[in-house]
């Protein structure tokens, strides 16, 4: 297990090496230039050269590279070139929105995708089964802006029986959280329904069965706490989707998380925050997969780490 | 982008205008209430050597003052934490008298050592003040660019309620720039302890002091109640809800959750509520001083040819293109805008004519037309625009791509001087403040033409050039007239060049909630869009 964690952690700082590399070369390519951003129209030409060399621009690429890595080791991600707020402070405090959106994404993922997953399962080839198996492929497939502006319109605008956007209350968590639940709750039903017919075979089953317990106590009691195992594992991969989902679903919903921040950044070209965001979210993604592997073991002990 | 100053009639806008000393206040206005604006962007910055945007600019004003303002409402100059100046003969020194007691937020009273130290702080280059060019003809400017200097030696403290500007140069728009929010006055001791990030800690002289933000959610503004102007501002607050999109925003206005939607109404719900009555007696219209426009870029052939130039002007449908936009423009015939000092009347403008496009063209050898590319921001309604630009073309026999990119993209290519074509719109100029002289310099002068600049035709004619500066150092009041009509000669001599298709005149929609009381005018106001907050009250 050390070693293992060891050699897991090294692997994930390279990978955000990587990240922040590849963030930076696309940033340094892009034909938009800061400094004009900042500049504004009607800067001098003294004027935009003094903020290039302030912020150390009209360096080469590595040295500007290097100088970013520098910092960030110590924990410095810089300041935002328009707000002039340091980056780290402008993401911790857009962090819990983000993170609370993604609590109860996974809530809802979860619950749609469990019950979906189980009942698809108890009815395997019927037609429930064939609704739900469809449901779960579309909005597995279905893009994140169609969905939220739909339950937009019909639960907020139609229905009015939730806010039309904004942070807050409960009720401004549920639209943003199900827009982005319902992309992953299609996964889940199909992990669950596959892995609830296959315990649903297992001797320990038949042999509750037998003993005369329930349909319902059995699928409940015995099946779900069995099936539900490799389900779970899938929360950590999930945190990844959810961080490429955050900017669209943010931005839709007015939600005040590092989605929208980003989103707002990439407009005004402002590259300390958009890579700020971009490896908070890669760190994300990391710590999601390294928790998912090393959750595996402990509910399946037939996985061994190496 | 950024809108600035605009107006709805400005009645005598001279570079040096006679200030109005007293604005009459509304006598219904009664004081109190908190009312709620929304944005669909968070505020970037309220620090006023920063902010440079048509959202932070209104809320900027309501929490600084500098030495000149504008009656409330107006285009017209009144004295701010000035109480009177003085200017030389030669126009070249200007002496403010300050008022007393006014007070920071942070209690401290401001004196002309603040005055001076706003000023110094605004050109160093350490700020990087998008603004710091305007105090381009304080003496001294040059040394604080260059970094040889770390105060401005055309700014001195005379005493303690008395500051003296010196000019390097003639500059008729002067007061106009001292009336700019990057004038205005801050206190060093809040700038120094914000450690780098005044623009969220913002301490001023305004009408309102920053009670709380909370970032990506909401900033709230307490009235300032030792505020040097009596008797306003009339509202207790205001809270400002930034993540809104603009649709949502308007159904909120119409749930009575929301009293002034700050990004306008939605282009795809315009129609809608100006058809209904009860909706469009709460929306504000008014003009701003504003020109939409396709620069066509005179280094790149064929458009190196005015001939060429003034086909393209032809075969522009300005009519269409304001329909596209549901009619909230008016047809441009110059660059500038009917309400601007300098605009040329009873000049028709270069007529849409096909024929005679066809005509030019074939005589400047290019019958069969040619290819050439139009950028565009990539956000509606300006593809569509530009789709109505690329069939007016087709129809001479140009063949225009459409390169529809985000606005930093556009801007990048319009800078380098790779775009032959560029729709202004989304990025257009919108004058900093009511003077001819802001919608030349920048964008048709020599000085914008370079790498980068905003001059995006590459357009630059030396004798206008010169006759720009002839006018702008032209500060005797008694000459407005003549100065006008030197600025009225640039812009035809433009014309005679056409860099430029000037499409239209936006006009501005201000939509507002039943309770909100307050002369119209500080609901179009030209320097506080969307409103003045500092003057609506609350019925």
């Amino acid at each position: 297990m050390g070693p293992y964690l060891l050699r897991r952690l090294v692997q994930s700082a390279l990978i955000l090496l990587g990240v922040s590399f590849i963030t930076f070369v696309l940033l340094y390519v892009l034909p938009a230039d800061p400094v004009r951003q900042i500049a504004g129209r009607s800067a001098t030409a003294a004027t935009v050269e003094s903020i290039r060399r302030q912020l150390g621009l009209d360096q080469p690429f590595l040295v500007q590279y290097g100088r970013y890595l520098f910092g960030l080791i110590q924990g410095d991600l810089g300041r935002s070139y328009l707000q002039k707020t340091e980056v780290a402070a402008l993401i911790a405090s857009r962090l819990p929105a983000t993170l609370l959106l993604m609590a109860g994404a996974i809530v809802c993922e979860l619950v749609l995708g469990l019950a979906m997953g189980i009942a698809a399962a108890l009815w395997r080839g019927r037609a429930a089964d064939q609704v739900l198996m469809t449901t779960s492929f579309v909005t597995v497939s279905a893009p994140q802006f169609v969905v939220g502006l739909l339950l937009l319109y019909v639960f907020a605008v139609w229905l009015r029986w939730f806010p039309i956007g904004g942070y807050g209350t409960f009720a401004h968590l549920v639209l943003p959280a199900l827009t982005l639940g319902i992309l992953g709750s299609g996964w889940y039903a199909r992990m669950m329904r596959s892995s609830m017919i296959d315990v649903l075979r297992a001797d320990f089953i038949r042999t509750a069965r037998a003993k005369g317990l329930g349909r319902g106590r059995v699928v409940l009691r015995h099946a779900l706490p069995n099936a539900i195992l490799p389900v779970i594992a899938m929360i950590g991969i999930d945190i990844g989707i959810f961080m490429g989902g955050i900017v669209v679903v943010e931005s839709v919903f007015g939600w005040p998380g590092i989605g929208q921040l980003a989103w707002q950044a990439i407009q005004r070209v402002d590259i300390p925050i958009i890579m700020g965001v971009t490896l908070v979210s890669a760190c994300a993604i990391v710590i999601g997969n390294l928790l998912a592997d090393l959750i595996a073991p402990m509910i399946d002990p037939r996985i061994r780490l190496r | 982008m950024k809108r600035l100053l605009a107006s709805t009639a400005i009645a005598l806008a001279l570079s040096l205008p006679a200030v109005a000393q007293e604005y009459q206040p509304d006598p219904a206005a009664k004081a109190g209430g908190t009312i709620t604006v929304t944005y669909k962007d968070d505020v970037a910055t309220l620090d006023p050597a920063i902010g440079y945007d048509w959202q932070n600019w209104s809320m900027i004003k309501s929490l600084f003052d500098g030495l000149m303002d504008y009656v409330p409402g107006t285009t017209e100059l009144r004295p701010g934490l000035a109480e009177s100046y003085e200017i030389s003969d030669d126009g070249q020194t200007f002496t403010f008298k300050l008022r007393t007691g006014v007070k920071f937020h942070n209690g401290r009273e401001m004196t002309a050592e603040d005055v001076k130290y706003s000023l110094d702080r605004v050109t160093l280059p350490a700020t990087q003040s998008p603004g710091a060019g305007f105090f381009g003809s304080i003496k001294g400017f040059d040394q604080m660019m260059d970094g040889s200097a770390t105060t401005l030696a055309g700014v001195t403290v005379v005493d303690p309620t008395t500051v003296k500007i010196e000019l390097s140069r003639p500059d008729a728009t002067f007061l106009h720039v001292m009336a700019l929010n990057f004038a205005s006055v801050v206190p060093k001791e809040a700038v120094d302890a914000a450690n780098g990030d005044f623009g969220k800690q913002p301490v001023g002289t305004g009408a309102f002091k920053l009670a709380e933000w909370t970032l990506g959610q909401k900033l709230v503004f307490e009235k300032n109640a030792d505020y040097w102007r009596a008797g306003v501002p009339y509202l207790d607050g205001v809270v400002f809800e930034v993540g809104q999109e603009p649709i949502v925003a308007l159904l909120r206005l119409q749930n009575g959750e929301v009293d002034v939607p700050g990004d306008g109404i939605p282009p795809a719900k315009f129609v809608e509520v100006m058809g209904d009555p009860a909706q469009a007696a709460r929306v504000v219209e008014g003009g701003q001083l504003h020109t939409g426009y396709i620069t066509l870029n005179v280094t790149l052939p064929p458009l190196d040819k005015p001939e060429v130039r003034k086909a393209i002007n032809m075969a522009i449908n300005k009519e269409r293109i304001t329909q596209i936009i549901n009619g909230r423009a008016v047809p441009a015939t110059q660059p500038l805008p009917p309400s601007m000092p300098g605009y040329t009347e009873g000049y028709a403008g270069i007529p849409y004519d096909v024929e005679g496009a066809k005509k030019l063209l074939a005589d400047a050898g290019l019958a069969d037309g040619f290819e050439t590319e139009l950028y565009v921001m990539n956000t509606d309604p300006n593809p569509r625009i530009a789709q109505a630009i690329q069939q007016d073309l087709a129809a001479i026999g140009v063949k225009a791509s459409i390169q529809s990119l985000a606005q930093a993209n556009v801007i990048e290519a319009g800078g380098a001087g790779t775009a032959p074509m560029v729709w202004s719109g989304g990025m257009a100029w919108i004058a900093d403040f009511p003077d001819p002289s802001n919608f030349y310099g920048p964008i048709l002068g020599c000085a914008g033409a370079g790498e980068g600049g905003w001059n995006w035709s590459k357009y630059c004619n030396e004798a206008l050039d010169a006759k720009a500066t002839e006018a702008d150092s032209i500060t005797d009041a008694s000459k407005m007239a003549d100065r006008m009509k030197l600025w009225s000669d640039v812009y035809m001599g433009v014309m005679e060049d056409a860099p430029w298709v000037p499409v239209f005149n936006e006009q501005r929609y201000t939509m507002k909630s039943e309770r909100m009381g307050g002369a119209d005018a500080l609901y179009v106001d030209p320097v506080s869009i969307p409103i003045n907050y500092d003057y609506v009250y609350v019925k």
